[in-house]
């Protein structure tokens, strides 16, 4: 039969999602249900093998078997510091004094990250179920989600999901009919990005400033008022029932013999497809940015890519077959943490770049131990001034100095890292450094103290556009004359380029 | 300014309804805090007296945690926030003449605000829309290449 309507793409070609590239090569274990459940009624979560987990370790094991399940997956901690977690749990175990506290971190705070919360989101029952496993195990009948109040959908999600956990019997006292009972509480952030360092986010849950303090004592020996307290991030809890389910062995197999498991990225920047992604521990960068990713827009040229958010570091395209695991990264220059991944192209400055990320971590800076507060600042200077183009030849030597005490001297993780992404690019692009420094040249043409607009003579056709668009006043020229910006009056706001129609003028 | 903001009474009674729902919880002053920001919109000093009072917690501490978290406000805010972007093209583009004649015709301070508390006024740097300047952003909508009375003239027809 003739159709007068176009002929319609047959439905039998249109891809399975699992053959689309940014899928194909994903393993889904903490996102399993993100996208594909609704997160609010807990039937859904439950028809896909939901509460299984938690049946399985409260009725058939004991704490002991669930830790070493936990030990045998080699899982590591997925907030960054990739610490086993399996001994974390039995190290709170271990502790005699009671009560004990279970905590997820979900003060997810890295600009550009939002792993933890699509699964708070999207679903908020592996990490409730992960939690009670975890309580069940350490011995613990009370747990705390912090979470930062700047996500208001996974607050609203976690409170409903708590609700029906607690109408189903997975929360509340004698679970699956045993002597195991456990409830779980939301704490709200108030914007503070340290309070993602355990110590400081015990603190703000206690009700103080969140700062941190020196360890040892573990949270595990004394944590929450001053009681065994067993912290993880969400990633970490969302895995716990699939490895309970399906056994240590089944995770072990997947991703590498150090790592094992899966690794969720927040996949952003300068790539064709971003978004978030679940891949196999050992996954080369280059897989991700090019085989999951699409490479990079525009046919411009990769540069680096930054791993572990403000806190992490940048790599460059030698390193592009590092395969992602904890410690790969580490030994490449750059770090885990806890999913960022911002890819660049030619058109990023990492002078400019390093000191985004050092604004960023040393604004953050709680301000309590001398090396990050002050260390911050310092790098903070020493950086502005080069991107200015006012450095001097040894501000090099004083990165690495003041970097070198942040990184020995800092009471946490925020102090210690915070010069990661400077020592990185100093690191793989001091050619840049050096360009900014001696030659008084920023090469990717970004630092507004080193670079000057041109016209080109050849190309400008006098159409005075530039000149009435110019905010300060620099261009100067009559109609059909070539134009001319005075350098000292132009303020490199980017302006007069973006209204050029004749490509006419350059950055030099 | 000031005096009349200590001398302002504020009705406790919500405040109270707070308190009691969580007089059973240990360590929760920042939800406290957080709930009594939603119904005050700030932390006036008085409140917070109450609040060290009624809890036997010394004010210092409440201060400490009010300081050190950043959405925490201490000073009365407007009901509409303007901010004005002092970003380099901006600033070319005379946003600080914008702010005069805010200042002098709304009588709102820069990072203060007007006496009858309708407008808050705030500088900023660089929003990212430098194609517009000067920019100007109330509440959540962006004001582009502004001339400073028209913009008075917008702001005073808001409710």
């Amino acid at each position: 039969m003739e159709s007068p309507v176009q002929p319609q793409p047959n439905p039998l070609t249109i891809p399975s999602y699992t053959d689309l590239p940014f899928y194909r090569k994903q393993v889904r274990i903490a996102l399993r249900n993100c996208g594909i459940i609704n997160p609010e009624r807990i039937e859904e979560y439950i028809e896909r093998g939901g509460y299984l987990a938690l049946a399985k370790a409260v009725t058939e094991m004991t704490p002991d078997e669930v830790i070493g399940v936990m030990k045998d997956s080699k899982l590591r901690g997925r907030g960054g510091a990739g610490f086993v977690t399996g001994i974390k749990w039995e190290f709170a175990r271990r502790s005699p004094a009671k009560p004990k506290y279970v905590i997820c971190n979900a003060d997810e705070g890295d600009p550009g990250a939002f792993m933890d919360r699509s699964i708070l989101e999207g679903d908020p029952h592996s990490v409730i179920e992960g939690m009670a496993i975890a309580a069940y195990a350490i011995g613990s009948e009370e747990g705390y989600i912090y979470c930062r109040a700047e996500y208001p959908l996974a607050i609203a999600h976690l409170k409903i999901a708590i609700q029906q956990a607690r109408e189903f019997g997975f929360l509340g006292k004698n679970i699956f009919g045993t002597n195991f009972s456990f409830d779980l509480y939301i704490k709200e952030g108030a914007g503070a990005f340290v309070c993602g360092e355990e110590t400081a986010l015990m603190a703000s849950i206690e009700g103080r400033r969140g700062e941190p303090r020196p360890r040892p004592p573990f949270p595990a020996v004394s944590g929450l008022w001053n009681k065994p307290s067993n912290v993880n991030n969400v990633k970490s809890y969302a895995m716990t029932p699939q490895i309970i389910l399906n056994g240590a062995e089944w995770f072990a197999s997947i991703g590498t013999e150090s790592s094992p498991g899966t690794a969720i990225f927040a996949l952003t920047g300068k790539i064709n497809h971003t978004g978030l992604i679940e891949v196999p521990m050992g996954t080369t960068l280059r897989e991700i940015i090019y085989d999951i990713g699409g490479g990079i827009p525009g046919g411009k040229q990769f540069k680096a890519v930054q791993t572990g958010g403000p806190l992490g570091g940048c790599l460059p395209a030698e390193a592009l077959d590092t395969p992602v695991d904890f410690d790969s990264l580490v030994q490449a220059g750059a770090t885990m943490g806890s999913g960022g991944m911002i890819v660049v192209d030619e058109d990023t400055c990492m002078v400019e770049f390093a000191k985004y990320f050092l604004t960023f971590a040393s604004a953050e800076s709680c301000g309590k131990c001398v090396p990050c507060r002050i260390g911050g600042r310092r790098l903070l200077e020493v950086l502005t001034r080069i991107g200015n183009g006012e450095g001097k030849p040894e501000d090099l030597d004083e990165i690495e100095y003041i970097s070198r005490n942040m990184k020995e001297a800092s009471l946490c993780a925020l102090g210690q890292l915070t010069p990661g992404p400077v020592m990185a690019s100093l690191r793989f692009f001091r050619s840049e450094y050096e360009a900014h420094i001696y030659d008084k040249k920023c090469p990717a043409k970004v630092c507004r103290g080193l670079i000057t607009y041109k016209v080109i003579e050849e190309n400008c056709t006098g159409c005075m556009v530039c000149k009435r668009n110019c905010p300060a006043g620099a261009i100067s020229g009559e109609k059909r004359q070539v134009h001319y910006i005075d350098p000292n009056i132009c303020e490199r706001c980017g302006i007069c380029i973006e209204v050029c129609k004749f490509d006419a003028i350059m950055i030099e | 300014m000031s005096e009349t903001l200590e001398e302002q009474t504020f009705d406790l009674i919500p405040l109270l309804a707070i308190l009691e729902e969580y007089k059973n919880q240990k360590g929760a002053i920042i939800p406290i805090l957080q709930r009594t920001q939603e119904i005050y919109g700030y932390l006036p000093k008085p409140v917070l007296k109450e609040i060290s009072k009624r809890l036997r917690i010394p004010i210092s501490r409440i201060q400490g945690v009010a300081t050190f978290y950043a959405q925490f406000h201490l000073k009365r805010r407007g009901r509409h926030l303007i901010r004005v972007c002092d970003g380099t093209a901006c600033h070319v583009k005379g946003a600080m003449k914008t702010v005069d004649v805010i200042h002098e015709q709304l009588q709102t301070p820069p990072n203060g605000s007007s006496p009858d508390y309708k407008y808050s006024l705030e500088i900023v740097y660089c929003l990212g829309s430098c194609g517009l300047a000067p920019v100007v952003v109330v509440d959540d909508k962006v004001y582009g290449q502004t001339e400073p009375d028209k913009l008075v003239r917008q702001l005073k027809r808001l409710e």
